[in-house]
């Protein structure tokens, strides 16, 4: 039976000069769990939100072709009738909840529908059990964390047992442990209940071990269709761009490309390029019980035994809520000129909060912070620093120029209208400045001081790459490498500490509990490493899958001399 | 100010009695001009603020209250020609002409204070105590869509709030001069359509474009259903025996007449014990 058809559905946002969508068809069976991939702008919102009617309803526009969803032609059946057959959720777990409580979030949709009380009430605690939370239903909506209000997101998109679900990134804004979680319930829900989902995500290697089939798309159009490992054949060379990187790793020993960490594992041993044998013997070899990355002694701050002034340094840093409870738990850190750390954790451990201490915009209600000059903060949400009518008042060409945002072509654009990786590259052009420039205060809206601002000592970025595909991951990678001042970025992304960072620092409950070199702190975790060093149970401290092979090869060579 | 659920017997009473029983409270406020029984009226909601742990949220308030209080009392005594009894005679002044200030237009205009003050802290109170979830189902029968428009308008006042202070968090990071009011004025003001159309496309996607009118709902009274209703009518037979049946005489002008005798204090003990009675069974309000 097909819950969704898109029969040659072409769709153009209004104002826009390309489809977002072009002849797209394809069917989607009952009880298939779906990962949508492709690159930003390829079309999978869009695809998303016409299945769930919003396109054209809601955004207007050029729509021409069908969509039809549980048997409802959506060019007939707005979101409100779709809703009963299919649940949405979004990126942002903020804006999608609207309701005072957690119980009466639930009920929302179910009400909406006119269904009676006793029938809401007993769908609320089914649901509510299902996803494991009960325990928030009499709780505020304005109280949970971001993790939590995902989960309560997605109750209110399936209270109403809906036959398709659609979710857009769901994870993004997600811990890697909630993250996780998250997946494994999407799977746990279509395997039970039956339940069709429709999910489009950039990590993939998160996503594919529980797909029963993947569609990538590019530039608004169907590039492939096919079994998650098949689409990791064809992505390594139609659009190597969306191989996981445990498929990079197998490509690049010349195996076929799998899709789960466990596969991929039993792949490489079975082609004798990893013992079995080869976790047991690197744990006993270091005679530690636990991976090395958690265990890692946490550095002390080397402040007065450096014969390098720290770029930045935290002494025994607190942060107590006057009437809630301890952020950051007498931190102390030491950030080297140049380095390059990422700071990880989970949701709540006290990331955010220690950069807004390294950036002033917070005070320590203990200890202290000492910078040895300018430290820049980056945002999670660069529209934030975006206020002015063009990009060329927002930034300098020079600072613009140093992010790789041409002054000839992004000048004149207003900055809201730029993608999200290009609105970030400006956010962090506007924070890092441009010492050179000659400044010109009689220009409206120009940044007045800019000709004086000094440059940025450390640069600290939070979030950078949420949403971000890996393409542009790997571009903003390339950037902060290329900038002389130490950066610290707070991230959930250990694809992007594996290219970005000399140093992982691991919070918890807001405090340090690793810190050391990234190969050794998420080389061997679970959460917190990259797939490559999953698949390799750690080995050689592998994190990339260049890494990885280089690691493998070196290894094959050696046995072979011995 | 937002609500969030509490542990206390307001909080699981029906919004329907909740709600009217704050109404109570701001129609006696209303009635009463006797500052005796006006400032009972006063201690009985901040007393229920308290009970019903919001005592801060009331506190905040009445941060807002007692300048608004004093400026209407200023006003009064200032513009009010009434009154015969001067205590400051300021003479000629611009606009005011002769001014003279007398007892009763002052003594009138801090009773008006304080019912402003009232006012709000029953205000403050409603907000922070009674779950506009379910006032939004107590009205959505009558008009639903207005009513979903008004709690969603109150839903996004907290995320406003984040918004502008993420957005301030990040002007601060911005090197060299702050940027212009004006910029910062568009800039916020393209933040919260952004918001309000991610907010408009939640609600599309949850049904709202469809909604229907609700059944009936039907829930067994609750003891503190019944004595919230007790002390509501109770309090409006109190204030409406005080108004009407003259118990507890006040005159402003032209000469003040405001006894504080046996029947204004017995008015006021009683104000009090029916409105704060209800919080003393706590029985079955654990969350």
């Amino acid at each position: 039976m097909t819950v969704l058809e898109l029969d040659r559905l072409t769709y153009t946002y209004p104002g826009a000069a390309e489809p977002a969508l072009r002849e797209l068809s394809l069917e989607i069976g009952a009880g298939e769990l779906v990962v949508l991939a492709g690159p930003s702008g390829s079309g999978k919102s869009t695809l998303l939100r016409a299945a769930s009617g919003l396109v054209p309803h809601f955004h207007g526009g050029d729509f021409a072709g069908r969509v039809v969803v549980a048997g409802m032609d959506t060019r007939e059946h707005g979101p409100g009738e779709l809703a009963a057959a299919v649940g949405t959720l979004f990126q942002d777990p903020e804006t999608q909840v609207v309701m005072g409580t957690v119980r009466a979030e639930l009920a929302f949709p179910l009400e909406n529908r006119g269904l009676p009380a006793a029938t809401v009430a007993r769908s609320v605690e089914e649901t509510a059990l299902a996803l494991g939370i009960e325990a928030l239903l009499e709780r505020s909506t304005s109280e949970l964390s971001g993790g939590e209000l995902q989960r309560v997101a997605l109750g209110a998109a399936l209270a109403g047992r809906p036959e398709l679900v659609v979710l857009d990134e769901p994870t993004s804004q997600l811990d890697p442990v909630a993250g996780d979680e998250l997946i494994s319930l999407l799977q746990r829900l279509n395997e039970d209940s039956d339940t069709t989902i429709l999910l489009a995500e950039h990590r993939l290697e998160r996503c594919l071990p529980a797909a029963d089939r993947v569609i990538a798309l590019i530039d608004g159009r169907v590039a492939c269709d096919a079994a998650p490992d098949a689409f990791l054949e064809w992505a390594s060379h139609g659009a190597p761009e969306l191989q996981t990187p445990g498929a990079r790793l197998l490509s690049a020993v010349g195996l076929s490309p799998l899709s789960s960490v466990k596969r991929a594992r039993a792949a490489l041993r079975a082609n004798g390029m990893l013992p079995t044998a080869e976790r047991g013997d690197r744990l006993s070899a270091d005679s530690r019980s636990d991976p090395p990355g958690w265990r890692h002694r946490v550095r002390a701050p080397r402040g007065k035994r450096s014969t390098v002034q720290a770029a930045l340094e935290l002494d025994r840093v607190w942060h107590e809520l006057a009437n809630g409870p301890t952020i950051l738990r007498g931190v102390s850190l030491s950030i080297a000129p140049g380095e390059r750390v990422a700071l990880m954790g989970r949701n709540g451990a006290g990331k955010s909060t220690l950069l807004r201490h390294a950036a002033g915009l917070m005070r320590p209600t203990r200890g202290r912070v000492l910078a040895s000059g300018r430290v820049a903060l980056l945002l999670q949400n660069p529209t934030d620093y975006l206020i002015h009518e063009t990009v060329a008042q927002e930034a300098s060409p020079g600072a613009l120029a140093a992010v790789g945002l041409g002054a000839s072509t992004f000048a004149e654009r207003h900055p809201r209208d730029l993608s999200g990786g290009e609105k970030q590259r400006l956010a962090l052009a506007i924070v890092l400045g441009d010492p050179g420039a000659p400044g010109d205060p009689g220009a409206p809206g120009h940044p007045e001081a800019r000709s004086s601002v000094v440059p940025a000592a450390v640069v600290c970025l939070d979030e950078p790459t949420r949403g971000m595909d890996r393409g542009r991951k790997d571009e903003l990678a390339a950037l902060l490498r290329g900038l002389e001042a130490a950066v610290i970025v707070a991230t959930h992304d250990p694809e992007f500490v594996a290219a970005f960072a000399d140093r992982v620092v691991l919070l918890g409950d807001g405090a340090p509990i690793a810190d050391g070199p990234a190969a050794e702190v998420i080389a061997g975790g679970t959460y917190f490493a990259t797939e490559t060093a999953r698949i390799l149970g750690g080995a050689g401290g592998a994190l990339t899958p260049a890494q990885g092979a280089a690691f493998l090869e070196a290894r094959a060579r050696s046995e072979v001399i011995a | 100010m937002t609500y969030r659920p509490r542990a206390s017997p307001l909080n699981v009473t029906r919004a329907a009695v909740a709600c009217c029983w704050c109404l109570a409270l701001a129609l006696a406020a209303l009635m009463l001009s006797n500052p005796v029984d006006l400032g009972a009226v006063t201690v009985a909601i901040l007393g229920a603020g308290m009970a019903a742990g919001v005592g801060r949220e009331l506190r905040r308030a009445a941060l807002l209250a007692l300048p608004l209080a004093a400026v209407i009392m200023l006003v009064n005594a200032l513009v009010t020609r009434n009154g015969l009894t001067v205590i400051v005679r300021l003479g000629d002044l611009p606009i005011l002409g002769q001014t003279d200030i007398t007892l009763e237009a002052t003594a009138y205009g801090a009773i008006l204070g304080l019912r402003a003050a009232a006012l709000i802290l029953c205000g403050a109170l409603y907000t922070a105590a009674i779950d506009p979830d379910q006032v939004l189902r107590l009205f959505r029968r009558v008009s639903f869509r207005s009513a979903l428009t008004a709690t969603i308008a109150t839903r996004m006042i907290p995320i406003l709030v984040r918004d502008a202070a993420r957005l301030a968090d990040a002007q601060r990071c911005r090197p060299g001069a702050p940027p212009s009011r004006f910029a910062l004025m568009r800039a916020a003001s393209a933040g919260v359509l952004d918001r309000a159309l991610d907010v408009a496309a939640a609600l599309e996607v949850r049904g709202y474009g469809a909604a229907r009118r609700p059944p009936p709902m039907s829930a067994p009274w609750s003891r503190h259903d019944l004595a919230f209703a007790a002390s509501a009518v109770g309090l409006l037979v109190l204030a409406v025996i005080a108004r009407i049946g003259g118990l507890v005489p006040f005159q402003a002008y032209p000469l003040l007449h405001s006894p504080a005798g046996v029947p204004e204090l017995v008015l006021a003990a009683a104000i009090l014990a029916c409105a704060l009675l209800p919080f003393a069974d706590r029985r079955g309000i654990a969350r």
